[in-house]
């Protein structure tokens, strides 16, 4: 039996366990399917992150070593190269590596905090031919990053997310040429440091409203067919135009890698993809709790380690028997904030609720409702599916309530 | 004159506006939520800079990570990619590491270890 176990030694991960570490449990394990610690930051060389937890601005692999350093200071134990195959609702991780074979460990408390992926291409409705030389933005950053593989020469990019925007710059600066990124929607969902620093440097073309219709060449890309697309996002026949490429990268969104979550029973809110949480992170099967990318999509990795250090501290206060929990308080959305996390409110504390808006939106409230009350109200200059949104919901104010209606009014 | 741009100081990215003289120095900044977009839309308009992160090959033929410790003139980074490009690195190598001095003032150091 081990007290706790973390699946997966990202930053959500390492900050779990840390923080369920400061709480007192020591019998930690952290189970990692790479080789290193640090999850996907290890590809991640460019620099911004840790603005908010270390008040500097660090590349994706220092950010990573700072949290290992810890969990070697503390001596946490983890086993790398050691894939998860299953969880149950009973606590049970079944999990291969190379020295153990297949091996089994009863958990008190799990944390899930396996990250996200990219959505897959073949989700993708381009017509034409799948030649070699289309990959995702994330994978494109593998091969530059960690193989010294350049994809391509000449390069398309579809979809404006932030890997996309940073493959831009960092395939430019190793001698590609990006000849635009073509996004669908008529913004970007990027952060506008990303379009400044690594489009506007380089002259990169960001095409809003654009989209790739179809793709060109037998074996290997040889250029792509873009169009603009109308207010249904319907590509405008008269815009047409070819462009010649060798590669098409596709940065087209991230989804949470639940499939043992699932395995354990866990039930996914269909809008995140990620499992349904309250305040303390726990899951609806009692004991497990979700961090980080598993559980929604974050921007900034800071958010991550301080969701997860959440996470972490309530897995050893159920470890610990500490923890006390009421009813439920739902939160529900009104369609224009797509989601929150958590999903449900179930002790009389302070919460921090995260969420993110389904469009543009310019001079707006976050108004919160119980019943036909508003019990708070934020004005936004302005709020973008980009941008994670979060405000802090005082308990006093969740005194007597059933469910709390989350809506963006003017 | 004026002049728009984004901050990248940090993910904010506010928006900043910038009204300058005619011999090009900056008079006013709005938008900028903190000092340090003040700061950068100064040197934005005058000297701009950028820190590089790149990668290096090591002699086993893995890459690890790279970054200039201060940032360099905008205008030279691909002449400082063409400099530091064909270094190889020596194993071991710790975060911190200076692979490559004097690139535009600054050292090339690594931000991943390699064993
Ligand atoms: S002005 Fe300050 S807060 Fe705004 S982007 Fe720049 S550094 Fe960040």
């Amino acid at each position: 039996m081990t007290d706790l176990v973390i699946i997966g030694g990202g930053p959500a991960g390492m900050s779990a366990a840390t923080a369920a570490y400061e709480c007192g449990i020591r019998d930690i394990l952290i189970l990692e399917r790479d080789e290193n610690l640090g999850g996907i930051l290890q590809q991640c060389i460019h620099n911004g992150f840790g603005l908010h937890n270390f008040g500097e601005e660090l590349t994706g692999p220092e950010y990573a070593w700072k949290y290992e350093q810890k969990v070697r200071e503390l001596g946490i134990p983890f086993k790398l190269n050691t894939m998860v195959l299953d969880i149950t609702e009973d606590k049970i991780i079944t999990a291969t590596n190379e020295e153990e074979g297949i091996f089994q460990i009863q958990a008190k408390a799990i944390v899930l905090a396996m990250g996200c992926r990219e959505r897959a291409k073949g989700a993708l409705n381009i017509a034409g031919t799948r030649p070699a030389g289309i990959y995702s933005a994330g994978t494109a950053q593998k091969y530059v990053n960690m193989k010294g593989y350049m994809p391509g020469k000449e390069v398309v990019i579809l979809g404006s997310g932030d890997i996309g925007l940073i493959m831009a710059r960092r395939m430019t600066l190793e001698g590609a040429k990006v000849k635009a990124v073509c996004e669908l929607m008529p913004y970007s969902g990027g952060l506008a440091r990303n379009i400044q620093q690594c489009l506007v440097d380089f002259d990169i073309p960001l095409l809003l409203s654009h989209t790739v219709v179809e793709v060109h060449g037998k074996e290997r890309v040889t250029g792509v067919t873009i169009a603009k697309v109308d207010e249904n996002r319907r590509p405008i026949e008269e815009t047409k135009q070819y462009i010649s490429c060798d590669t098409l990268l596709l940065s087209v969104g991230l989804i949470p890698e639940n499939e043992l979550s699932k395995r354990a029973g866990i039930s996914l809110d269909h809008i995140t993809n990620g499992a349904v949480v309250d305040q303390d992170r726990e899951t609806e099967v009692e004991g497990i709790f979700a961090c980080g990318n598993v559980l929604h999509v974050h921007d900034l990795v800071d958010f991550v380690s301080q969701e997860a250090a959440i996470a972490g501290k309530s897995a050893a206060a159920y470890i610990q028997g500490t923890c006390k929990k009421g009813a439920a308080i739902t939160l529900k959305t009104d369609g224009k904030i797509r989601y929150t996390v958590p999903q449900k409110i179930t002790a009389n504390k302070d919460v921090n609720v995260y969420f993110r808006v389904a469009d543009v939106f310019r001079d707006v409230r976050i108004n919160v409702y119980k019943g036909e009350e508003i019990i708070f109200s934020k004005k936004k200059a302005k709020a973008a599916p980009g941008e994670m949104e979060s405000i802090v919901l005082k308990k006093d104010l969740l005194e007597g309530a059933e469910e709390l209606r989350f809506a963006l009014e003017d | 004159m004026k002049r728009e741009m984004t901050c990248i100081g940090c993910p904010m990215g506010c928006a900043l506006e910038i009204e300058l003289a005619a011999d090009g120095r900056v008079l006013e900044v709005k938008g900028n939520t903190c000092k340090r977009g003040a700061k950068y839309a100064e040197t934005e308009c005058t000297d701009p800079q950028r820190t590089i992160t790149t990668t290096l090959r090591c002699e086993d033929g893995r890459m690890v990570a790279v970054k200039t410790d201060t940032t360099i003139p905008k205008d030279e980074m691909f002449e400082a990619m063409k400099m530091i490009g064909g270094t190889v690195v020596k194993l071991p190598v710790m975060i911190g590491d200076v692979l490559v001095k004097d690139v535009f003032g600054s050292n090339v150091v690594a931000t991943q270890n390699r064993s």
